[in-house]
């Protein structure tokens, strides 16, 4: 018999499991074949117990992967059978319903076993650059089109990896070595936080983590219901409108507080589109259960209890629900818009507290770059797939000015110039902050930014636009001015979409304005020291300060003057 | 410079200045308050207190070493000069725009830290560079000459210069600096592609924005210094510790300021090395735990180990991604909020939290009885007796139990139900974990198992925390070194003359390219050389030579290290076959059918090392007398035991405890539980090990 930890074990042990995971997702970042896990951080890894519900995960990582993880275990233990999981297994699939939303996402699971016993599973999702099919982008008209679909199957039988499985996936993807190597780097993800968990249980002499469990589950349970029992029970509703592919999306959401849950219940939001922009329920549910946390619980870390009071309702084919089989590869889109979905409602349950909206989703692109095919192109020319990731302007915050070209909700980052031009012959003629986009407000929207991308000599290519907000901007909140909105064309005035794979010529390239934050409160309260240093570092022009500002002329000359002077901060 | 018998080393840190002056094997040192306003006023204080105990004078010093953290403090407190960036068009905003992330995902206040230059004092000009290297828009003198005529009525003192791929083009950066240089001659000018010729524009732009902005004030600070120890009589070389463990000309060390940033840790960890050397240890993990931080550092073959960038100025809990990279050769190491100041809390999830806000020396612990209410992990210490409330500080402070079991059970024990020594247990447990776990992923992510290490700890606090974190990472033997309070200076002593070069060049093994290599590895060990020339005219320079190698594809390269032979004579096979077995060790497996390339080449040139007297080991022949018995609680047992006392020196060469003991000294007290036994060796060093 093993004796009963004490409390002092537990509180050790449950600081363990989270740096096992934490090292976990390290492992995969470092292992990682994509930039948009090496350099991005679109990735989460998590450990789970033996009937798969979560109890700790990556700091490290994407908000959409790991609550839409916390519920993918579970599918795995029904598809395979618990009579089938060995020692040795690794599981794999890309399941947009049972996994994190789209093809793309590769998620694997290892049994961890314990001198012969199941003792627990860990996870880790990854997002891969390519999965064959039309290429990264919303143009599928059903998830067929989008890639390659991997069930819920075996990777790895005890130790043994299934060689004809690798053989199939290599001949149906671009990137074959890419998406290999990112499947073994994922296994070895799994792995060391198997043999991390293996040596602590060691340690503290356990047989299983049932009682570690139930501590970690009964305290975040407690804490959580104690947050949601301190707001008023009432009913709110909010709602937000944007671009989608060719007709604009509402997402209505009714946020009902009850004494041990919230509920959003997302009744009367648009139904799914032709196009690859839906949102399998899961990722709606990561993200609207993320801005909760964010703005009730933010310390409480992820796991089984403390995402559970967080429920969620959804007619089936709306855009927040699509059913199999809708085509869901740029689902972030949408479910980067249910956080300021949600705020909307949240902000009358507890007004002063959720930010004005801002830019949403990412502002990717993905370009595919080949030979120029209108003249003799030269003759070492390949072929090449560069997907980047970036991010537009913050909503301002009742207290603080929103982040400029900063990601909120997502978690991931951008990856270094110099490193995209080294993964193919692409060039980003500019990267940089996009002056008088954010919002005005008591406090000030977050920055957008401009981007300008072409080809080397020698090269054409398609860019894959997943840009939102050109026709629908962030809107203020309490006063605050709306953002500036998406703005895309080619250097010689020829228009193009936000959305869809677009060809541009040799020669040509792509100008792209992203969205800025919208404005919180009233710009007339904002403090003339913040609008003098806005205009000194050229955050804001001169025309705004004074237009919705109403910094006078002198003031706006002072300024200036001061700056050329290099007397400002 | 085996023939200098008389060394100084001096190590400015936030609190103190330690100086260390060594007469041949006689060792003198002094802890004088460090004085922010003119820091060479405290030097000056310590070098004459440690000449009138080592009976010298300043003028029969043969050599000085100093480290100092004056650059990483004028990072953090943004201090520096009046700094402006000159960048590739479209590039203005790399600094502030950083990873466009959030490092904290759940706070929705949540600020990123300023960058070090506001917006308007960042400058572009036209100008392009591919990832090939080939200029693809010339840069237009005039134009730059224009925008420089600009840029003189705003009055900065320093410029930095950061293009797009200039790490593999460096032609316009210089023609930038010669315009400035013609226009502006007392400007100092910084280029990227020399403070830091690395991929990946966010670090190299803040590196040699950080550089550009720290230089005047460090120039002008080593200036002063040498100028006031003249005035003193000192007639010797003053040498500067890096943050890469070695030491450059101060010269140097005035053009490259930011290599000066974590100097004082790199000479702790050079102590640690130096005594792994002493005892013939090939894996030692060193332990530094202070009043605010903790260090750990991995030392293998006696080479504290060094990466390519680190992170300062953190803002944020110590969060990664909080502070500002920085791309120079650094020593490794983990930094956490952890030390005896760190005080405890229950969060909302009844788990006991501690760190990284500290108690300061202002009101301290709640023990020292001026009114800190928080219990400090020193708190816990004291009441799970490994501190004697009498003899604290060499009994210039008077403990206060009382006062901390209130505050522990204030803030932890009446919220969990616990007693106060549970708490204290808690609250101790945690903070060893917190240490343990950075450890261990420290390890991991290095490839290394910790159980076949040995530790070696210094810092007020890590003697009393040492043996438990030996207990929790199956670590069997543990040193704890005399002089440990001034570890650092003592580490500069031992550094050797070194510079590490560095760039960025990628090259696919399909494409390798050997004359290249021979080409590239060999320009690059010449630059090394020629800084440690600058210490040394006539010693012997070895060159250590590393390639940066990866699967293509990947974004993390694994360091190689290469003989001088085989850099001499590159050879495909050997890099593939070297590539290959530390993958497999770091990460449990090789993928096949990749395609593998390099991406950073660096030489590392280096005085070889001063030879180290082996400590000839004893087990132990006599027992050491305890002077008393306290009760202290051991973790591990989870129960009070009955511990001896010892006095750290009435312990003869060869005297041996078993634990539970404490041995006590002025600066600390050495905590060796139930499961460990000692011995004290000649050099000083008390020596734990696991009973059998």
């Amino acid at each position: 018999m093993t004796k009963t930890p004490s409390n002092v074990s537990y509180q050790v042990m449950w600081n363990r499991l989270i740096s096992v995971v934490e090292e976990q997702a390290q492992a995969l970042v470092r292992t990682a074949f994509s930039t948009s896990v090496r350099e991005a951080g679109d990735l989460s890894a998590g450990v789970y117990d033996v009937q798969g519900r979560m109890l700790a995960q990556a700091v490290t990582g994407t908000p959409g992967h790991v609550n839409a993880m916390a519920d993918a275990v579970a599918h795995f233990i029904r598809r395979i059978g618990r009579q089938n999981i060995f020692e040795g297994d690794v599981y794999i699939t890309n399941d947009p319903w049972e996994g994190t939303g789209h093809l793309h996402d590769i998620t694997m699971v290892t049994p961890s076993f314990f001198k012969g016993t199941l003792v627990g599973f860990f996870a880790c999702t990854a997002h891969i650059v390519d999965i064959g099919g039309r290429g990264f982008g919303a143009d599928a008209a059903s998830v067929y089109e989008e890639g390659l679909y991997i069930p819920i199957m075996k990777f790895a039988e005890r130790g043994d990896v299934d060689m004809p499985f690798i053989h199939l996936v290599r001949g149906n993807v671009r990137e074959p070595d890419q998406l290999v190597g990112d499947m073994y780097a994922l296994a070895t993800c799994n792995e060391i936080g198997h043999r991390r968990l293996v040596e602590m249980m060691g340690e503290f002499d356990l047989a299983d983590l049932e009682g570690i469990a139930t501590f970690i589950m009964e305290n975040s349970r407690r804490a959580t219901l104690e947050r949601i029992a301190a707001l008023p029970r009432m009913e709110a509703e909010g709602a937000l409108t944007v671009d989608g592919f060719d007709q604009p999306i509402t997402l209505k959401v009714k946020l009902t507080i009850a004494e041990d849950h919230i509920l959003s219940d997302f009744a009367g939001t648009s139904g799914v589109d032709k196009k690859g922009i839906n949102c399998p329920l899961v990722y709606t549910k990561a993200y609207a259960c993320y801005a909760l946390k964010c703005a009730i619980a933010p310390e409480i870390p992820n796991n089984h209890a403390s995402l559970e009071p967080f429920k969620i309702a959804a007619p089936d084919n709306t855009i927040v629900n699509a059913l199999h089989p809708a085509p869901v590869a740029l689902r972030h889109i949408v479910g980067h818009f249910v956080p300021d979905a949600v705020y909307s409602a949240l902000d009358k349950v507890i007004p002063g507290v959720v930010p004005a909206e801002g830019a949403g989703c990412l502002c990717n692109f993905q370009v595919s770059l080949r030979p120029r095919s209108d003249e003799a192109a030269p003759k070492d020319a390949v072929r090449a797939e560069v997907l980047t990731f970036n991010s537009g302007g913050a909503g301002a915050r009742p207290e603080h000015d929103g982040l400029n070209a900063t990601a909120f909700p997502s978690g991931v980052m951008t990856m270094p110039i110099e490193a995209t031009e080294h993964t193919g012959p692409v060039i980003i003629w500019r990267k940089e902050l996009r002056p008088d986009s954010g919002g005005a407000g008591k406090q000030r929207g977050g920055l957008g930014q401009y981007m300008e991308v072409g080809a080397m000599e020698g090269y054409e290519f398609d860019i894959q636009a997943m840009f939102d907000r050109v026709n629908h901007p962030a809107k203020g909140r309490r006063g605050g001015a709306q953002g500036a909105s998406t703005t895309i064309a080619q250097d010689d005035g020829s228009t193009m979409r936000g959305k869809g794979k677009q060809f541009v010529p040799h020669g040509r390239k792509v100008m792209m304005a992203f969205p800025g934050g919208a404005g919180y409160g009233e710009p007339k309260e904002r403090d003339l020291a913040l609008v003098k240093r806005d205009l000194a570092r050229g955050y804001i022009s001169a025309e705004t300060a004074q237009e919705s500002y109403g910094l006078s002329p002198d003031d706006v000359a002072e300024v200036l003057e001061a700056v050329r002077l290099g007397t400002t901060s | 410079m085996e023939n200098i018998s008389i060394r100084l080393g001096v190590d400015i840190g936030g609190t103190f200045t330690d100086v260390v002056l060594e007469k041949g094997a006689e060792r003198f040192s002094t802890k004088v308050l460090t004085t922010y306003s003119a820091p060479e006023d405290a030097i000056i204080d310590g070098l004459h207190q440690v000449c009138e105990k080592a009976g010298t004078s300043p003028s029969d010093i043969e050599q000085i070493i100093h480290g100092t953290t004056l650059a990483t403090n004028a990072l953090i407190e943004r201090r520096g000069a009046k700094t402006a960036l000159i960048t590739t068009k479209g590039f203005r905003d790399v600094i502030e725009m950083r990873t466009e992330s959030r490092f904290e995902q759940y706070d929705l206040n949540l600020n990123l830290p300023e960058p070090l230059l506001p917006r308007q004092r960042r400058y572009v000009v036209e100008e392009r560079v591919n990832a090939k290297g080939e200029v693809m828009i010339d840069l237009d003198r005039a134009k730059v000459e224009a925008l420089v005529d600009e840029m003189v009525d705003a009055g900065y003192e320093s410029i930095a210069v950061g293009l797009i791929h200039s790490y593999l083009n460096d032609a316009h950066e210089k023609i930038v600096r010669e315009v400035i240089e013609e226009k502006l001659p007392d400007v100092m000018v910084s280029l990227s592609s020399e403070v830091s010729p690395q991929m990946r524009e966010y670090e190299r732009f803040n590196t040699v924005v950080a550089n550009a902005y720290i230089k005047p004030l460090m120039k002008s600070y080593l200036g002063r210094l040498k100028g006031r120890l003249a005035d003193e009589g000192v007639s010797c070389n003053i040498f500067l510790m890096h943050s890469g463990g070695g030491i450059i000309s101060l010269e140097n060390a005035a053009d490259f300021p930011v290599r000066l940033v974590e100097s004082g840790p790199a000479g702790g960890a050079v102590f640690a090395a130096n005594i792994a050397a002493s005892y013939g240890l090939d894996k030692v993990l060193s332990f530094d735990m202070g009043g605010t931080t903790a260090k750990i550092c991995l030392i293998k073959d006696q080479t504290p180990k060094t990466s390519r960038v680190f992170e300062v100025a953190r803002t944020y809990r110590f969060k990664k991604g909080s502070g500002m990279p920085i791309s120079i050769p650094v020593i490794d190491m983990v930094e956490i909020g952890a030390g005896g100041g760190s005080l405890a809390h229950v969060d909302s999830l009844n788990q006991i939290r501690v760190g990284p806000e500290s108690a300061g020396s202002e009101p301290g612990p709640a023990c020292y009885g001026r009114d800190g209410k928080h219990p400090a992990v020193t708190d816990a210490d004291l009441v799970l007796g490994k501190l004697d409330p009498d003899n604290f500080a060499g009994g210039s402070i008077k403990l206060h139990v009382d006062q901390s079991q209130a505050a522990l059970m204030a803030d932890v024990g009446d919220t969990l139900g616990m007693n106060a020594t549970e708490a204290a247990f808690g609250v101790a447990e945690v903070v060893d974990e917190n240490m343990a776990n950075a450890a261990r992923v420290h390890a991991v992510e290095n490839g290394e198992d910790l159980s076949e290490y040995t530790m070696i700890a210094f810092g007020g606090a890590a003697p009393l925390h040492a043996s438990r974190l030996c207990e929790k990472l199956g670590i069997d033997r543990l040193l704890v070194p005399p002089g440990a309070g001034v570890g650092s200076a003592i580490g500069f002593l031992r550094a050797p003359f070194s510079f590490e070069a560095n760039r960025s060049v990628y090259m696919k093994l399909s494409e390798f390219d050997p004359e290249r290599i021979k080409t590239l590895l060999s320009d690059l060990k010449q630059e090394a050389v020629s800084f440690v020339r600058n210490c040394d005219a006539e010693a012997d320079i070895l060159a250590d030579f590393k390639v940066y190698m990866r699967y293509t594809g990947q974004g993390w390269e694994i360091p190689i290290t290469l003989s001088e032979q085989e850099a001499m004579n590159p050879d495909r096979e050997t890099f593939l076959a070297l590539f290959e077995k530390d993958y497999a060790k770091l990460f449990g497996r090789t993928v096949h059918g990749m395609n593998v390339e390099i991406t950073v080449w660096a030489v590392n040139a280096t005085t070889p090392p001063q030879p180290v007297p082996q400590v000839p080991v004893t087990q132990g022949d006599s027992f050491a007398e305890a002077s008393g018995q306290r009760d202290i609680f051991d973790p591990a047992l989870g129960k009070t035991t009955k511990a001896a006392i010892v006095d750290r020196f009435e312990m003869a060469t060869g005297a041996k405890v078993e634990g539970p003991v404490a041995i006590v000294e002025d600066e600390t007290t050495i905590i060796i539980p139930s499961s460990r036994s000692a011995v004290r060796q000649v050099d000083g060093c008390i020596d734990i090990t696991a009973k059998i």
